[in-house]
């Protein structure tokens, strides 16, 4: 572990499951060829869609919860260093412990030390994104720790040792049959008789976990928020998995990134109405749990907090991406995102897919980290995710900031331009001028003869057979409309009399 | 004390040279909503029985017979220190020996609570709109796991702590207090996005709401 | 009023009877329109490439062919296109560091409308047929826009104006609201999900019945055509600036092949 020396150097990037290992369109490529995979991310996708619709359409104040909820995020960004000492301050003085992670490796270390220190060797977690960005299931496993996801889609990615797909239900990928196949093999007390139904599957997980967490003595968790000014964390679920590991035990640890702050209890009146309605579609989850420090005689007595930069002080560095940030890890952007729908989570290589996870993993790297470059070109920009995000974070706008960096970030170090550079500039200097587009759209019947007979192009070279892979050109006309308009305003003085009842061609 | 603290804030003062500004919260969203009694009982019974939730109704004398009416399968049953009495008469009386007290100083253990069939509390403040009881852990609603081990918790929520919306309940509670927010009974969407109830928490949710 | 016609340059060399059309529908209702000649793109193939300084230029470019002293409203058959006049110009100067670039932009973006727009809110079409004398007497289905429906909140300007054309017969295009996977160079970079996507829009066109696809950008309706035509299918594409030209006695020439009015299209 390095010493602190000064001021360090920024950024400071972040490690562990943040990267793209291959890049987006290679791994889309794969993906997009498993038929089972798109008809049940289809399927829940949009089943998810409307259920969200249907509840935010309940509340009248949708758009000034949103408001708030982005502006109360702006100002946690803008303060940030004051509020995490005033969280601290306030959490360590009902007896929990305060410890800080600057990247994964620290923070699996620390969690490692603390588990050690109770003398066991196995542990219940709930649910969380942090410990996967961290690799620390995989981390612990190595130091001799097992380490049980209790979450039902947690559970059936880690009996089935995938990798989970998506931040709100990481089985997302996996049908009712393919979870039923997944409890047999792996369950052995099962009965052989289960069923795929949901309730039936739901249940054997109850059977399956319940020794589990009646008789852990260490528990692990992330945090949805921690309040600055009563020192308080928050769990939001569903199952009762989240109660059990955060009652149970006699040591909790958590570890949460460092910006999921508010300043005020009250705040969370704005985020507890915005986050359940945008991540399950559902008036309010079933369970939230908050507990400030230890409570004598109730809940864990040993109360710890991981707090982990791993590049987030890097993404708050960047002043046109540093709102992604803001995220609540609600998934309503994956949700409604037309890539997502269609790649799945794995694509993005990262713990945070969709398109969130398409400007929060490159922030968090760097642009030119292993493939992450390729992700913020994993969007049509059709802004279907700004809609949807709670919080507003303008994810189209980062996206066309990344691809910039990117762009940037490669400038003068290629000895070749690509394809995509001389387009680029070509493009450029056409655009420039109306006289220099005039000059190349001369070339429009050119472009009509190779159309041929068929009147449309069928098959391009270079980058451009990306398009002709799957859609024709028309046959360009023998003549642009700049070209028209001159000749039919020749002589006018006042370009801007086109005769009424033009004759068409 | 420790120096990758100091480094993170470092690093987090360093990431900030630009001085963002701090904006002004618009808090133009709903913070009250005046409505009567029967309108606040009316949405929360709407909003539980869409969870799935067992709900009734009753005057303050109906308690004790509802109660007991929920608890008739019941091989046993905990409540809290500082429970009312009275809500307890009928049940208790009907079959002996199936009570048991839990309270901070004298707490049943894990194994004792996964032995109970069922569990009475209280609540501190409700929500209408979004269906969900809160339970702060003060006398009457007691230790968490109280209401987590045993599969049926029977609730009983004062029509006077019903809020029809979010802000007005949160007004009303101490943030530091160990808060459980329950909305209808465990359930998980994990499977096809279709929400099956009762998982690990309990399996039966059964709210008995007070008429002032 | 004095329109500057913004035609952005894929109608300008692709499609230039979208931009006639425009010419006709705002000199019928007897509006002046001028065609700044030294215009051509709005740059965010540019922007949305990562290449912000090369798109400098082009911004420089079409404020300076569009000066706002020129023209009461400047109009475009496009909400991309206007998206980005409006929203990617201030931002391509700010990054360049010209402010006074950055004003300018601001400047002319404020005059500029997309065509639904300016037809709607400044000129009060409500009823295209009585007030355009449009008449197309066909089954066709709309797909609204990513970027004119959530960039410039357009709404159902489009559609409206298309349901008060005589003779025509709406029909709705299911998941109307998804993207057909254009999105400028992401259907080059990652040409396998836009081809997926376009697969998707493709269906849902071709399961409406209709004969053809009407929209408000010629970018994605050259992107869906492209799909219809590479799957061998009859469906077409057409800009809604050509069916609101379009009379019972000067009947629209369509694109493609399809045959409209018993005419083949040329």
């Amino acid at each position: 572990m390095s010493t602190y020396l000064g001021m360090p150097t920024l950024p400071v990037y972040g490690q562990g499951n943040l990267n793209a290992v291959e890049s987006f369109p290679t791994a889309a490529r794969r993906e997009l060829k498993n038929e089972q995979l798109r008809a049940n991310l289809g399927h829940a996708t949009h089943t998810i869609r409307d259920k969200r619709l249907r509840v935010v359409g309940e509340l009248p104040d949708w758009e000034d919860l949103r408001d708030a909820g982005s502006a109360v995020k702006e100002s946690v960004m803008a303060r940030l260093p004051e509020l995490l000492e005033q969280f601290e301050a306030n959490f360590t003085a009902r007896g929990g412990v305060i410890h800080w992670a600057r990247n994964a490796d620290e923070a699996n270390e620390i969690v490692r030390d603390l588990i050690r220190a109770e003398g066991v060797d196995e542990v219940v977690k709930v649910k969380s994104m942090a410990t996967q960005e961290i690799g620390l299931n995989e981390y612990l496993e190595e130091q001799g720790i097992a380490a049980y996801e209790t979450d039902l889609a947690e559970l059936i990615v880690q009996l089935d040792h995938d990798k989970p797909s998506h931040i709100l239900v990481p089985a997302i990928h996996k049908n009712r049959t393919q979870v039923r196949d997944i409890f047999l093999r792996e369950m052995p007390e099962v009965d052989p008789n289960l069923t795929n139904e949901p309730a039936k599957l739901a249940e054997a997980a109850r059977a399956h976990l319940r020794r589990k967490f009646l008789s852990a003595k260490v528990a692990i968790s992330g945090a949805n928020f921690a309040i600055a000014d009563a020192g308080t964390l928050a769990v939001v679920e569903s199952e009762g998995n989240g109660r059990m590991c955060l009652t149970l035990p006699e040591t909790l640890i958590t570890v949460m990134g460092v910006e999921k702050l508010l300043p005020t209890w009250q705040d969370l009146e704005v985020f507890m109405q915005l986050l359940p309605r945008s991540s399950t579609g559902e008036r309010m989850n079933p369970y939230t749990s908050l507990w400030t420090g230890v409570t004598e005689g109730d809940g864990p007595q040993n109360v710890h907090l991981v707090l982990v930069d791993n590049g987030r002080s890097a993404a708050l560095a960047d002043e046109m991406g540093r709102s992604a940030l803001h995220c609540i890890r609600c998934s309503a952007c994956m949700n409604v995102c037309p890539v997502y729908e269609r790649t799945g989570g794995h694509a993005y290589g990262s713990t945070y897919p969709g398109p969130i996870g398409a400007i929060l993993s490159p922030m968090m790297t760097g642009i030119k980290s292993e493939e992450n470059n390729s992700l913020p070109y994993a969007s049509s920009l059709c802004g279907a995710c700004y809609d949807a995000c709670p919080v507003k974070i303008n994810i189209p706008e980062i996206l066309v900031h990344l691809r910039s960096v990117d762009v940037e970030s490669k400038r003068g170090t290629r000895k070749v331009p690509t394809q995509m550079d001389l387009l680029m500039k070509g493009a450029s200097w056409a655009f420039s001028r109306g006289r220099n587009l005039g000059l190349l759209e001369k070339g429009l019947p050119l472009g009509k003869l190779a159309a041929g007979r068929k009147r449309k192009i069928t098959k391009l070279p270079g980058i451009a057979a990306g398009w002709t892979q799957s859609r024709d050109i028309p046959a360009p006309p023998a003549q642009s409309f700049r070209d028209w308009w001159a000749k039919e305003h020749e002589g006018s003085a006042a370009a801007g009399t086109a005769a009424q009842g033009e004759k068409r061609s | 004390m420790s120096s990758a603290r100091e480094e993170i804030l470092e690093r987090l003062r360093g990431a900030l040279k630009d001085a963002p500004a701090v904006p002004d919260v618009p808090r133009n969203y709903r913070t009250g909503v005046d409505a009567p009694e029967e309108e606040r009982i009316s949405v929360l019974v709407d909003r539980l029985e869409d969870y799935k939730a067992g709900v009734t109704v009753v005057d303050e004398a109906g308690v004790a017979p509802r109660v007991a009416e929920l608890l008739r399968e019941a091989s046993s049953y905990v409540v809290p220190q500082g429970i009312e009495e009275a809500w307890l008469a009928e049940a208790d009386a009907a079959k002996p020996n199936r009570r048991r007290n839990d309270s901070r100083q004298a707490p049943l253990s894990v194994a004792d609570l996964d032995a109970t069939s069922a569990v009475v509390t209280g609540s501190a403040v409700s929500v209408a709109e979004t269906g969900t009881i809160i339970l702060d852990g003060s006398e009457g609603q007691g230790r968490r796991a109280i209401s987590l081990i045993p599969d049926h918790h029977v609730c009983v929520v004062r029509a006077g702590d019903i809020t029809m919306i979010l802000p007005e309940a949160l007004r009303r509670l101490d943030g530091t207090r160990p808060l459980t927010w329950i909305s209808g009974p465990s359930a998980t969407s994990d499977i096809e996005l279709e929400r099956v109830e009762g998982v690990h928490g309990p399996r039966t949710l059964d709210v008995i709401i007070v008429r002032s | 009023m004095r329109i500057a016609l913004f035609a952005t340059c894929i109608v300008d060399a692709m499609y230039p009877r979208t931009a006639r059309a425009t010419v006709t529908i705002l000199e019928r209702l007897g509006h002046e329109v001028v065609f700044p000649s030294g215009q051509t793109c709005c740059g965010q193939m540019h922007v949305n490439s990562g290449y912000l300084p090369e798109a400098v230029p082009v911004v420089r470019n079409h404020v300076a062919a569009f000066n706002p002293a020129d023209y009461d409203v400047a109009v475009a058959p496009s909400g991309s296109c206007v998206g980005s006049v409006k929203h990617q110009h201030p931002m391509v100067a700010r990054s360049a560091g010209d402010k006074e670039l950055e004003a300018q932009a601001e400047a002319v973006g404020a005059k500029t409308y997309e065509l639904s727009e300016l037809l709607t809110d400044v000129l009060g079409v409500t009823n295209a047929a009585e007030q355009l004398g449009s008449w197309f007497p066909h089954k066709i289905t709309y797909h609204p826009s990513c970027h004119g429906m959530r960039l410039l909140r357009l709404g159902d300007r489009q559609l409206n104006l298309l349901q008060s054309v005589g003779g025509i017969e709406v029909a709705e295009l299911p998941q109307a609201d998804q993207c057909c996977g254009f999105g400028g160079t992401f259907s080059l970079k990652n040409a396998d999900v836009s081809s997926a996507m376009l697969a998707d829009k493709a269906e849902n066109v071709k399961a409406t019945g209709a004969s053809l696809c009407s929209g408000g950008d010629a970018s994605c309706l050259l992107h869906i055509g492209g799909g219809l035509s590479r799957e061998g299918s009859d469906v077409t594409t057409l800009h809604f600036a050509e069916i609101l030209a379009s009379t019972r006695e000067n009947p629209v020439s369509i694109t493609g092949d399809v045959l409209v009015s018993g005419k083949a299209a040329r």
